[in-house]
């Protein structure tokens, strides 16, 4: 298989977002947009244009917009209620356990600016928290799609999905690495390159950096399996068990806490199916100073070059234990 | 159904629970008799449903947002219709679908998983507020605990129905006046509610909660706004030695207690 370059040009995953929900709107009326006086930075000013009434503006009440989610729900709609990811799910927590998840409210809550995309900001506008607090929860998929392809992709099946769904989106730009035409698969990871030295796992704003750490790593004659992996419950067990028999260590990266998240799930399968050496790369259990998301996922060790270097301590590990 | 009819499926009712709570030893016994006169009504008298398509989309939509009383609402499913009256016995049991909060997954005539306070009324806002997006002609009920009106997602959905001018809604207050460890106006005394509701664009119909004269009318009452019912009542209603008595908030009665409630309540029956 040959290495997905990923192109240069850079996407907001939000365009992605809403090009795909104002084109399933116009065939079905039940689409619905809730928000919480987040019109813009979910870029809903496009739908609201066409539909006002179907968009429903619940202002600063984050706890009101989740409940009133799974009431139009409950009233035959299909409600995309869109936020903020640190406001929608740390405010609401418990209206997406109990109105959403429990309750098995068709519902698709959209976690906008994830990870550290509001960067400067600070911590309280970060959410590296989400996918601790969502992946616990039964019957709510949790997908962080890595680029505008896999995003209306992942639109696209959440809308068809009978069925709670969280989508957890950036606005930090990132290049396309899958193809045209990609169909989400829920709970399937994409293999982006394959290798036999390490396998290298990504979700969100990290696929691609983990792509360009496989160059780094290629230059230097090792081969590097790349999964981008959208979907955190349910997990990807087959591709994580192969991966681990296949490559014999594992690296994953995301723009979330080391605790709880994509990697932590991940290690989970291999403890209990197939130990090998592992490390986990993220924000490592503290609250970020001040910088841009890229600086910051820099800063805590996820530039390409940091992430190969990573790759190659881990890679010597796995010599050590043969 | 009249007023007569209702008091005495609602004297059936709190005799069932009453059973129910001391076989089970266990329930919140003293909310249950405060809202059942409000459910009896509701389920006999003013909600248009079908029982045996309890998803049927015309159907009117009930929320008991004070989900600790579930065991009350799963009897009045039962009498009306929605569930085996049998299925009563298996309250708490191991594996029953009956546990302490309702499950819509699992118990026809639910509409929403509640248990955690403040979540029903933001839900119900939803719903009519989906029926207003629809045209659907269905009405939205939701019944609150006056200690739940302490739950600030409560205010949010209240501010928002205004906002919506949903007047396919009706919140039920039911104002018994004590919480689970103490009285309202010893914690934090959102009493009284009226002016405050008025405040926030409702129209307000305050009752005795446990008068079926009034209950009918306030719940059939239809505004040009969000309508909500003060429901003034009595914790333990209808067993004297529980009325009003904060400790009968989750109490359950001993074997001399249950034969006194039994033959109060069956006084009338």
């Amino acid at each position: 298989m040959n290495a997905v370059t990923p192109s240069p040009k850079l996407h907001d995953c939000r365009d992605a977002f809403v090009s795909v929900l104002e084109r399933l709107g116009a065939d079905n009326s039940r689409i619905v947009a809730v928000c919480n006086d987040s019109v813009g930075s979910s870029k809903l000013g496009g739908f609201k244009a066409k539909w006002p009434e179907r968009l429903v503006n619940v202002g600063i009440a984050e706890q009101n917009m989740v409940g009133v989610g799974a009431g139009l729900a409950n009233g035959g709609l299909l409600p995309f209620v869109c936020g903020a990811a640190c406001f929608l799910t740390g405010r609401s927590l418990e209206q997406i356990k109990a109105d959403i998840a429990y309750s098995n409210a068709n519902v698709k809550l959209v976690g906008i600016s994830s990870g550290m995309a509001y960067g400067e900001l600070g911590p309280t506008h970060h959410s590296v928290e989400d996918f601790a607090w969502l992946r616990v929860l039964p019957n709510l998929p949790v997908i962080a799609p890595c680029d505008s392809i896999e995003t209306a992709a992942a639109v696209e099946w959440a809308a068809a999905y009978e069925g709670p769904v969280f989508l957890r989106l950036s606005r930090v730009g990132v290049p396309d690495v899958l193809e045209t035409g990609h169909k989400f698969e829920l709970g399937k990871a994409n293999l982006l390159r394959d290798g036999n030295a390490i396998t290298l796992v990504a979700n969100g704003t990290l696929t691609h950096r983990m792509l360009k750490a496989a160059n780094f790593l290629a230059a230097k004659g090792v081969e590097a399996r790349v999964l981008n992996m959208a979907t955190v419950r349910p997990i990807d067990v087959d591709a994580i068990v192969a991966a681990a028999r296949e490559t014999g260590a594992i690296l994953t990266a995301e723009e979330h806490s080391t605790f709880g998240g994509l990697g932590s799930a991940i290690a989970e399968v291999v403890v209990a199916e197939a130990p090998v050496p592992m490390k986990i790369l993220g924000v490592p259990g503290v609250f970020a100073h001040t910088g841009s998301a890229e600086f910051l996922l820099d800063e805590f060790g996820m530039s390409p070059a940091a992430i190969a270097e990573a790759a190659i301590a881990l890679i010597a590990r796995k010599s050590s234990r043969a | 159904m009249q007023p007569n009819d209702l008091d005495h499926i609602a004297r059936q009712i709190r005799l069932r629970d009453l059973q129910a709570v001391f076989e089970a030893g266990a329930g919140h016994i003293g909310g249950e008799m405060s809202a059942i006169d409000i459910l009896t009504a509701l389920y006999f008298r003013v909600l248009r449903i079908w029982p045996d398509q309890p998803k049927h989309p015309d159907r009117d939509r009930f929320v008991l947002s004070k989900g600790h009383v579930a065991l009350a609402l799963y009897v009045t499913l039962a009498k009306r219709g929605f569930l085996p009256e049998e299925e009563i016995s298996t309250f708490l049991k191991p594996h029953s679908r009956l546990n302490g909060h309702p499950n819509c997954n699992k118990v026809p005539g639910v509409e929403t998983n509640t248990g955690p306070l403040g979540h029903g009324l933001p839900v119900a806002v939803g719903m009519a507020k989906a029926a207003k997006l629809t045209g659907a002609g269905y009405h939205t009920y939701v019944i609150t605990g006056d200690g739940e009106m302490q739950e600030g997602s409560n205010w949010e959905a209240i501010s928002s129905a205004a906002q919506f001018g949903l007047d396919n809604l009706t919140l039920i207050i039911d104002h018994n006046r004590f919480q689970q460890g103490a009285a309202l106006k010893d914690t934090n005394n959102m009493a009284p509610f009226p002016a405050k509701l008025e405040a926030f664009g409702w129209d307000v119909t305050e009752i005795n909660g446990n008068d079926m004269a009034e209950v009918v009318p306030a719940l059939e009452r239809r505004s040009n706004r969000p309508h909500c019912v003060v429901a003034h009542t009595n914790k333990g209603h209808g067993i004297s030695f529980m009325q009003d008595k904060v400790d009968w908030h989750h109490k359950v009665p001993n074997a001399e207690q249950y034969e006194i409630a039994r033959a109060e309540l069956s006084e009338a029956v």
